[in-house]
């Protein structure tokens, strides 16, 4: 298959390995950022193909993982009420909130559906306009486009019905705050490839220099993934600590300009609270006041706490990558995909699942 | 039966005082999606309140000894939506599921039952169609459909359409075709490319366009299975790739026979299309449902001789060696990655939910 097969390529992979092998003379620590690739070095066993000095540390870029388990109840009460349609990218609904989740919710008489896209949730809320439809806006920079255009294809239809729950998060600040951390142990990042397609590169360049920390955006692909890990190796191993772009096919410098105004018109950074992490200033996306009329949380009255998270699940840590899935006592015994203790076990880009998924010390 | 889950745990059946059916308070749909909620619902439920001999085999059909032969039975209910899709709709569905859970016992089928549940208000053109593919189904593999019902539930409380197909097969030989028969070092065959079904029902429902119409695979499995035993090939176990795709089918054997299944990612045959559309979805094409193909356990000695009788059938013509069984490890079922490396393969959860991005 196009753009796939070629980046699965074995005997490409094994010559960028041995590339690897090559250049490494130390122990380092890397981070990748994105779930997504988590789930690629997991699936294909990339990290089985690196020398054993390098660690592979699971990064943050899990939008599902670092939604609050707040927002989740929220998002419970809200398609709980009558007459509304609640809209969700399919990720979300076995994602615990403190009671229950969206799938039981909907088992209970909830309307509940799976959107492909936050424009398939405008388009309910035109066709349905006797019913009040809350789209759970859940992404890093990479969905924030599509959520954009749906508020303002929603501002242009004049649709007084439609309304988001929004749950936006932004990689930099993340990374600025696991490079804060007194016991950060990350000495280089794998940027994630998809949100530097909207974004570009450019504002990684500060942090790379302000933590003297190279940062290589990577794409998903095994083959990617092995030649953004040799790129971050040989930085490394020279002492350059610079931004490079791994995933030239995909990302721009610039990024997409067209995307980036969208989301600036329709969007404001706010402070946004991070799952097992805590609140890191500006690193959510909240409406601007022109658009205000479709924030969820202003329109209804919600009666949902701030609830303490389960003091059982360490998803906090795993997040930070502080520790790995099966070093969590509750993995694979109290917490599996069926019943999840937290986010991590049951998102696709979750690092809990990934390794409950592939790896074979888990069964 | 078609939800046949692995690990049968004696005492989990003979407890004299049940587990609670499910965590869940309530039915799931991923309850019904052949992954490890379909395992713990029937676990848990149906089986402790039926249990019997022939129930506790777990297998696609029951095998009856009656007078001088060995008779199969086995029922499956059909809802889909959408009633119709590329290559088959419910009716097709209806008749060729109940006819390849009797394949996979070995049988030859004699005879189908039906029964529909229709919802007021379904429009009789659209009866009229279902019935019709059925009746096509049923003839095309000789199989006379001899008894059924109707019964009709009030607007709203029913999904247009629910068929329910019950059949009988007549078992000519005498082998034993069942996880208990596998043997480590016998060899593992796809009939055919997987997830096609699955993806096409996906993409209709969903709307989703790709480059080209994604047809489901959805046919009767009956020939190529009676010409692997007619031409005397040892089979040891059969599996129809329904719900939960092949991995479901993969661990529900391995499970029950206590071995472990080793498959190469390489040899599995996905076609571009719907590879592209699984990972556009963030789906796993291994744990698709197909409705057309079956996985087949055979020793090694005879694995190319049964390629040779499938690749005769248009439904089983692109057949494949895939992997093999090996004693019991830490794993049920490990898939080597086209990379090299070697990885779990996970049965699902349930549900198949698409990924943000």
């Amino acid at each position: 298959m196009k753009y796939l097969d070629e980046f699965r390529d074995s005997e490409l992979a094994g010559r960028v390995a041995a590339e690897i092998k090559r250049v490494t003379t130390r122990p380092w620590m890397l981070m990748e950022v994105c779930g997504g690739q988590t789930h690629s070095i997991l699936r294909f066993g990339l990290d089985q193909m690196l020398p054993e000095q390098i660690t592979l540390i699971h990064g943050p870029g899990c939008p599902v993982c670092v939604t609050p388990v707040e927002m989740i109840d929220k998002a419970l009460e809200l398609a709980a009420r009558p007459g509304v349609i609640f809209c969700s990218f399919g990720d979300m609904l076995r994602v615990p909130g403190s009671a229950t989740n969206l799938l039981s919710a909907r088992a209970a008489g909830a309307e509940v559906r799976t959107v492909y896209s936050p424009l398939d949730a405008v388009k309910i809320a035109t066709t349905h306009p006797d019913r009040e439809v809350v789209f759970f806006a859940v992404g890093f920079e990479t969905t924030a486009p599509a959520t954009a255009m749906a508020v303002r294809q929603a501002a242009e239809r004049g649709l007084k019905n439609f309304s988001m729950l929004t749950a936006h998060v932004l990689v930099p600040p993340a990374l600025e705050s696991i490079l804060s951390a007194p016991d950060c142990r990350v000495q280089g990042f794998l940027a994630a490839g998809h949100v530097c397609s909207v974004m570009g590169h450019q504002e990684y360049e500060p942090i790379a220099r302000t933590y003297r920390v190279p940062i290589v955006v990577t794409g998903f692909e095994p083959l990617d993934i092995l030649e953004g890990v040799c790129w971050c190796v040989r930085q490394l191993e020279e002492g350059r600590a610079e931004v490079e772009n791994a995933y030239r096919r995909v990302v721009r410098r610039e990024g997409n300009r067209a995307a980036m105004d969208l989301v600036s018109e329709v969007f404001e950074a706010v402070p946004r609270q991070w799952r097992g992490v805590g609140q890191i200033p500006r690193s959510g996306l909240g409406l601007r006041a022109p658009y205000a009329r479709f924030d969820a949380e202003r329109r209804f009255t919600l009666s949902t706490q701030s609830v303490p998270e389960s003091a059982e699940c360490l998803i906090g840590e795993v997040l930070q990558g502080k520790i790995r899935p099966p070093q969590c006592p509750q993995f694979g015994t109290r917490c599996t995909p069926d019943h999840p203790l937290g986010a991590t076990m049951v998102s696709s880009e979750g690092a809990c699942a990934a390794y409950y998924r592939y790896r074979e010390q888990t069964v | 039966m078609s939800t046949d889950p692995s690990n049968p745990s004696p005492t989990l059946l003979s407890a004299a005082c049940p587990l609670p059916a499910s965590q869940h308070p309530r039915v799931l749909l991923g309850h019904g999606g052949g992954g490890r909620l379909t395992q713990e619902l029937v676990e848990r439920m149906i089986l402790p309140a039926f249990a019997n001999a022939h129930l506790d085999q777990r297998h696609d059909a029951a095998v009856l000894p009656t007078a001088g032969a060995r008779l199969a039975f086995t029922t499956d209910s059909h809802v889909v939506h959408p009633l119709f899709f590329p290559g088959g709709d419910l009716g097709t569905l209806a008749v060729n599921g109940t006819l390849n859970d009797l394949a996979m016992s070995g049988a030859r089928p004699a005879c189908l039952s039906a029964a529909f549940i229709l919802e007021e208000g379904l429009p009789f053109e659209t009866l009229q169609r279902i019935v019709d593919s059925m009746k096509r189904a049923a003839a095309a593999a000789g199989v006379p459909i001899v008894t059924g019902d109707t019964k009709v539930v009030e607007r709203g409380r029913g999904d247009g359409i629910f068929i329910t197909t019950a059949g009988l097969g007549w078992i000519h030989h005498t082998a034993t075709i069942a996880p208990a028969s596998v043997r480590p070092g016998d060899l593992l065959i796809f009939s055919g490319d997987l997830g096609r079904h699955g993806i096409a029902i996906m993409a209709t429902r969903e709307s989703l366009q790709f480059e080209s119409t994604i047809e489901s695979d959805c046919a009767s499995l009956v020939e190529p299975v009676l010409a692997l035993l007619e031409a005397g090939i040892e089979v040891h176990c059969l599996r129809d790739l329904t719900r939960g795709g092949a991995a479901s089918a993969l661990h529900e054997i391995a499970g029950a026979a206590q071995l472990s299944l080793f498959i190469d990612e390489q040899r599995v045959n996905i076609r571009a299309d719907v590879r592209a559309a699984c990972e556009i979805l963030g789906l796993d094409p291994m744990q698709v449902a197909c409705e057309g193909r079956f996985l087949l356990v055979l020793p090694a000695a005879a694995a190319e001789s049964a390629l040779a009788v499938l690749r005769k059938f248009p439904t089983s013509e692109q057949a494949a060696i895939v992997g093999e069984v090996k004693e019991r490890g830490r794993t049920p079922v490990v898939l080597r990655s086209r990379l090299g490396p070697a990885r779990i393969l996970e049965m699902g959860s349930g549900e198949q939910l698409p990924r943000i991005c």
